[in-house]
């Protein structure tokens, strides 16, 4: 290209070639470096712009004890679903008046489970988990762990769960 | 073949990768039709970068305004929803600010651009389409910022937009029908955020990119047109530079520093966000719509003035009317250097109007 006008024009002919290549790479690790930077200065916010729900479940999630106020009015030998930070968890309250809070994540894949009086079981319908509803044990079907155990304290007017 | 293209060429495996894809994309087609084009060098080719930056700005446009779209709410949620993002959000703010700075400064570019090419004459054969495709962008650039304007539903989105579509309202006849189908209804409400909202998202990127694509198309095809000044010189003394990779290189740098700009507006003037709108609440004094809306918006005011009732909206209407009908035939008068009584006369047509833009917009603001 002899009519063209060069503009920095890193192939011209140097007096040692050798200088040439490593001219070349300079202006190339440079580039690179400063791309970086651009990189990450837009980057940086983006991310943190996006993940800005992610973070704030997170610190949601972070909470140990849950306040239901009425809870102790639930019926004996049925259950409830409530919120433990942002999870699902169960609240069972057993025919022979004890008092149990579970995870209701099935540790398979995921699922929520659901408490089955009838059978005195805990059941997950996506692939036939079966667990023990007074300790959360798992007991048949797919599901790996145990769901977690909460403490359950009832008193007149409402039932607290903490994290064990 | 400059030597860094052979060099690809040469090594190994990049160099089957590349005939692997050659063979199958023909990027030798691709790379010839992007070497052909050659950018002449002269003492105005500072003005050939404009349509790049306005580029530009489309490009951030697109990136921040997908961004946005991750928590923006239209309808009735509207007001609620940028709040969050300005106040609740990491950063939202500044993408906020980013996405309304680059609005502007798009427009503002693509003004640049056009002004330009205008008065290199860049709209002679065989340039014809690479000027009513750009007019047909700015148009849609400008509906981009109209509809825009109105999405956050703060005071002063709802009175702009307000007045804004008393524009298409007096238009005799049918006039109100297309108000009441811009706005869904009588009034600017929720149902009108939500149309608005698909217009600014859905249907004017869908027209705008493939004009885009046309337009680039055209100007790879054609090249850069030279000025007047520079078309008289003889051959031997016109320069010009490859614009693949040279002039895209240069190109890339006004990029940064465009990129440079607007990071410094977005981040020490982050953009405002006013009071909720309130449909029952007076208009707030001295409101007045986008700058490049002002010199309409101007006329109108001044016509209203001198004639009574609907008279002079109609013949401010009458006036932008055929003034945006001169300017597009324009490449059909001024045809050929050889007419040069036409020649000076497009001249100092360009002239006055970015003049009469510039009074009548300075005017509108002195009486704000
Ligand atoms: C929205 C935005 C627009 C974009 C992104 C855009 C982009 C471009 C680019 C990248 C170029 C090549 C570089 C240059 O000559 O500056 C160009 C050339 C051109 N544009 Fe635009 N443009 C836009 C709007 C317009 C408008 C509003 C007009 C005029 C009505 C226009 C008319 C032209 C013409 C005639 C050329 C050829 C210039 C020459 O050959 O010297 N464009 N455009
Ligand atoms: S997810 Fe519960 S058993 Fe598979």
């Amino acid at each position: 290209m002899p009519d063209s006008v060069p503009m920095n024009d890193a192939s011209a002919p140097l007096e040692d070639p050798q200088e040439g290549m490593s001219r070349r790479a300079f202006v190339a690790m440079g580039t690179a470096l400063v791309g970086a930077v651009y990189g990450a200065a837009i980057g940086y916010p983006v991310y943190r712009y996006l993940s800005t729900p992610a973070r704030r479940a997170a610190s949601a999630a972070a909470v140990t004890q849950v306040d239901l106020p009425g809870a102790d009015k639930l019926e004996i030998g049925s259950a409830m679903m409530f919120k433990f930070g942002t999870k699902p968890a169960l609240l069972i309250h057993h025919k022979d008046d004890t008092w149990v809070a579970l995870d209701a994540v099935c540790t398979h894949l995921g699922c929520t489970v659901q408490f089955e009086p009838e059978q005195d079981r805990i059941y997950c319908a996506c692939h036939g988990g079966v667990y023990d509803p007074r300790t959360g044990e798992n007991v048949a079907g797919p599901p790996p762990k145990p769901l977690t155990k909460f403490n359950v304290e009832v008193s007149d007017g409402q039932v607290v769960v903490r994290r064990a | 073949m400059d030597k860094s293209s052979s060099a690809v060429r040469n090594s190994g495996l990049v160099a089957s990768a590349y005939t692997w894809l050659d063979e199958r994309l023909g990027l030798d087609e691709i790379i010839a039709f992007a070497r052909h084009k050659t950018v002449p060098q002269h003492k105005h080719s500072f003005w050939y970068y404009w349509g790049g930056i306005s580029l530009f700005f489309f490009i951030v446009q697109c990136l921040t305004g997908v961004l946005l779209l991750v928590y923006y709410r239209p309808g009735p949620e509207a007001y609620d929803s940028v709040r969050q993002i300005t106040y609740d959000i990491e950063f939202g703010w500044l993408i906020r600010s980013a996405h309304s700075w680059s609005a502007n400064l798009m427009v503002l570019a693509v003004f640049v651009h056009m002004f330009s090419v205008y008065l290199m004459k860049a709209y002679r054969k065989p340039r014809e389409f690479g000027w009513w495709s750009g007019l047909g962008l700015l148009g849609i650039v400008m509906v981009f910022g109209f509809s825009g304007y109105l999405l956050p539903m703060d005071e002063l989105a709802y009175f702009a937009t307000k007045v804004g579509l008393e524009i298409p309202a007096s238009m005799p006849v049918i006039g109100p029908f297309i108000a009441d189908l811009l706005r869904g209804g009588p009034e600017v409400n929720e149902i009108t955020i939500q149309r608005f909202f698909a217009l600014h998202v859905v249907v004017l990127p869908a027209l705008f990119l493939p004009l885009l694509m046309f337009h680039l198309w055209l100007v790879q095809k054609h090249g850069n047109a030279v000025p007047p000044s520079e078309e008289e010189k003889p051959e031997a003394l016109r320069r010009s530079m490859p614009f693949f990779p040279n002039f895209l290189a240069k190109d890339l740098a006004m990029w940064l520093i465009a990129l440079n700009a607007l990071a410094l507006l977005a981040s020490l003037f982050p953009w405002d966000l006013g009071p909720q709108a309130d449909a029952l609440s007076p208009a707030p004094v001295g409101i007045h719509p986008e700058w490049y809306f002002m010199s309409q918006f101007q006329v109108l005011k001044v016509f209203g003035r001198w004639f009574p009732g609907m008279t002079g909206e109609l013949l401010g209407i009458g006036m932008f009317t055929i003034a945006g009908v001169v300017w597009g035939l324009i490449p059909l008068y001024d045809r050929d250097s050889k007419l040069a009584m036409r020649a000076r006369i497009a001249t100092w047509i360009g002239f006055a109007a970015i003049a009469g833009l510039i009074l009548l917009t300075i005017w509108g603001y002195a009486e704000v």
